[in-house]
């Protein structure tokens, strides 16, 4: 049991860091939230900076475009380009951190030669439309219909909550492909590109005033039969590797960036006095512990994942229960450093204490994540 | 990076755990809780054979030669187990207080404004003052002493005889490492312990929650007793990644962070533990209370929430 970094390791972060001081000065300013355009433009530009320097894709495998880093390479990636502010994912999130690894480890050759590279260049942006208005937790209902027609799939149903669709290429797409079979027995997984016709997108605002995700319509929309990945019928099993991945690994970097948030708190309480208050300070230096240990088990995680070779297990579920209430917590701290301003839109905590309410929710609620801890890890019955 | 517990430190945890259940069982226990008789001195000597005092001492000097990371494994066993005694000192005092690295002697610890825990059967004391900590050694000046100073409190763990301290001690002979480096460590320890205890009530819980049935089904089918039975292990498992990694970097924000979330799991475990067991839960039969009260205790002992909190506050700036 260490938490020491190899020779090569170190001189891996050495290598980052040093590329990171170069590059990141001529990165153009960031967009505004709801300049989607901008905001695409200035993601895939990151990404494929990440590219030109060998840095995309770090931990998938070679034959998928990767560079077949170890999961501690990519905890590297990962910590340094939070520490040196670098852009995060943005909309590069799906293709990147779930449609892609699902693509590279279910996909046919062909489907990974033709979908993978362009996730890494930054060329194609990926979009997740798993939810519908009526299957929400309860994904395995969802009703949205592909029905067969020679070799495509016509698809018809409604999704919604789907992030970044405004700007994305490409849908990882679940549909029902056989209504008489057991719920999750009828269901595919399918890249569809969103601009074919019959896909309508109506952006829906959020409570925090920004046009984060969207409603989609799927009137007639024609899907080639070889844009399935996996199996006919067997979409639930890849979108349990799928959500694997999201859960798993997608919110490790940004565990960083809240130990960042956390230390720039204290430093705003102390600027305004606010430090004196020790109910406040002891509330801060708790979340300092509660940040500090979920680094720890993320490393923990990536050890175990590092030892067993495999698809990160369901400790992710473990993971993101503390970590989505710790955030949101981060936020309401944030909001008493801020005092009489924490009603101040413009200040960037505030809007990041109204998107903070999304984490319980997203990626599958508190509620849920505790099912699956209960049932899986510790074994519980099901209930009815 | 490798923070997986290597081949050598599961077998030494596994090792722990068939002593302790071999020399420790629920049996031994219950039959210590109600005889209320005093330390086992025999099982003290087996805990210092098997190396848990001396398990850090270079094996120079006769000891295991080891480090933080396993004394923590053997501590969250012994806190799994519920063994009583004043482990955490002799530990500490091992290799400075004659006897205590063998398991021949038991050395409390006297932590100033504190009750101390077995002092009644203590060969030694560990003075933790604000500076230097200090070792007295003298076994009859001691026992003359505790007559003087001290007198028993009827304690809330059945298995920690507390005494309350009213005079001074014998100025005693100063300990290397100073104090600072010995709290540190005592505050680990007693993470780990809290480690174990927690993660044993998550079982417990869990256990019981798959036999008992209500409303003709086990009662972890029902969505709020399996609720409270994930956010155990939760608590569990993040405290244990803290308290595991405190122990690898030594770090003294690290190991705050360790026994404030140890202490956090090993409580709210056990109360939620109570919770899932329903009326059985509160009687003395249950070992539940058990783990509950000595939590209590240890989250009072070696460094508290207020003084974590505050170490932490004073690591962000
Ligand atoms: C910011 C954001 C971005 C998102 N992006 C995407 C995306 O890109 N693509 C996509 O497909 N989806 C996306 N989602 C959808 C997200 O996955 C769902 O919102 C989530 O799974 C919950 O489903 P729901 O909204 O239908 O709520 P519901 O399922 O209706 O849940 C409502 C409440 O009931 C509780 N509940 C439901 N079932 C149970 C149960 N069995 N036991 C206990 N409690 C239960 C829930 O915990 C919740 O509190 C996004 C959501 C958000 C907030």
């Amino acid at each position: 049991m260490d938490l020491a970094y190899t020779e090569a390791e170190e001189e891996f972060r050495a290598g980052l860091r040093e590329w990171l001081a170069a590059v990141l000065p001529s990165l153009p300013a960031k967009p505004g939230p709801d300049d989607w355009p901008g905001r695409r433009a200035y993601d895939t530009t990151w990404q494929r900076m990440l590219y030109d320097a060998g840095y995309a894709g770090l931990h998938w495998p070679v034959d998928a475009g990767g560079r077949g880093a170890t999961p501690s390479q990519h905890l590297i990636f990962l910590e340094e380009t939070e520490k040196a502010g670098a852009p995060y994912v943005g909309a590069n999130f799906v293709g990147l951190l779930h449609a892609g690894p699902t693509i590279a480890a279910e996909g046919s050759a062909g489907q990974r030669a033709r979908w993978l590279p362009p996730v890494l260049r930054g060329d194609e942006i990926w979009c997740q439309g798993f939810s519908e208005p009526e299957a929400g937790s309860d994904l395995a209902s969802l009703r949205t219909r592909a029905v067969r027609d020679g070799d495509h799939y016509v698809v018809s149903g409604q999704k919604i909550w789907t992030s970044h669709a405004e700007v994305a290429d490409w849908c990882e797409l679940l549909v029902r492909t056989d209504p008489g079979a057991p719920r999750h027995r009828g269901i595919s997984w399918l890249a569809m590109e969103m601009d074919a016709p019959g896909v309508t997108v109506r952006p829906l605002r959020t409570l925090a005033g920004s046009t984060e995700f969207a409603e989609m319509f799927l009137d007639e929309v024609r899907v080639p039969v070889s844009h399935r990945v996996g199996a006919e019928n067997d979409g639930w099993r890849v979108t349990m590797v799928t959500l694997s991945f999201e859960r798993g690994t997608a919110f490790v970097g940004e565990v960083v960036a809240c130990r960042r948030t956390l230390a720039a708190l204290a430093a705003g309480a102390r600027a305004n006095g606010r430090w004196d208050d020790p109910v406040l300070r002891r509330r801060l230096g708790r979340l300092n512990a509660e940040f500090r240990a979920l680094w720890r088990l993320t490393q923990w995680n990536v050890s175990e994942a590092q030892r067993s070779g495999g698809v990160p297990g369901a400790g992710g579920s473990v993971f993101k229960l503390r970590y989505s209430h710790a955030r949101q917590e981060l936020y309401e701290a944030a909001a008493e450093v801020l005092g009489a301003d924490s009603g101040d839109l413009d200040r960037e905590w505030v809007l990041d204490r109204l998107s903070s309410l999304s984490y319980t929710i997203a990626a599958g609620t508190s509620q849920i994540q505790r099912n699956i801890v209960a049932e899986r890890i510790l074994g519980l019955p099901k209930g009815r | 990076m490798d923070f997986q517990l290597s081949d050598d430190q599961r077998a030494l945890r596994a090792g722990a755990r068939e002593l302790l259940a071999g020399r420790f069982g629920r049996d031994r226990m219950r039959a210590a809780l109600d005889s209320g008789t005093g330390l086992d001195r025999a099982l003290w000597r087996e805990l210092g054979e098997a190396g848990f005092f001396a398990l850090r001492l270079p094996e120079a000097q006769g000891g295991v030669g080891l480090g933080l990371p396993e004394a923590v494994l053997l501590f969250e066993e012994a806190g799994r187990s519920l063994l009583p005694g004043p482990l955490i000192a002799t530990h500490l005092a091992a290799g400075a207080v004659k006897g205590a690295a063998e398991g021949g002697a038991v050395v409390a610890a006297l932590d100033a404004g504190q009750p101390v825990g077995h002092l009644g059967d203590a060969d030694g004391l560990l003075l933790l003052g604000p500076g230097q900590a200090r070792a007295v050694t003298a076994g009859q000046m001691l026992r003359d002493a505790v007559r003087d100073c001290a007198e028993p409190v009827r304690s809330l763990d059945p298995l920690t005889p507390l005494w309350r301290v009213t005079g001074p001690f014998g100025p005693g002979e100063p300990l290397p490492g100073g104090g600072a480096r010995l709290r540190d460590e005592g505050a680990l320890l007693a993470a780990a312990e809290q480690l174990g205890s927690a993660a044993r009530t998550t079982e417990m819980a869990v256990q019981h929650a798959g036999e008992r049935e209500q409303f003709g089904s086990p009662i972890g089918s029902f969505q709020a007793v399996k609720h409270l039975c994930a956010g155990m292990l939760v608590r569990a498992e993040l405290a244990r990644s803290a308290v595991y990694a405190a122990a690898v970097t030594a770090d003294r924000a690290e190991i705050a962070g360790a026994k404030l979330l140890a202490d956090d799991a090993a409580v709210r475990n056990a109360r939620d533990c109570l919770q899932v067991h329903g009326g059985m839960g509160f009687t003395w039969e249950a070992d539940v209370h058990l783990h509950l009260k000595r939590a209590w205790l240890r989250s009072g002992q070696w460094l508290t929430a207020a003084a974590a909190e505050e170490a932490l506050a004073a690591d962000l700036c």
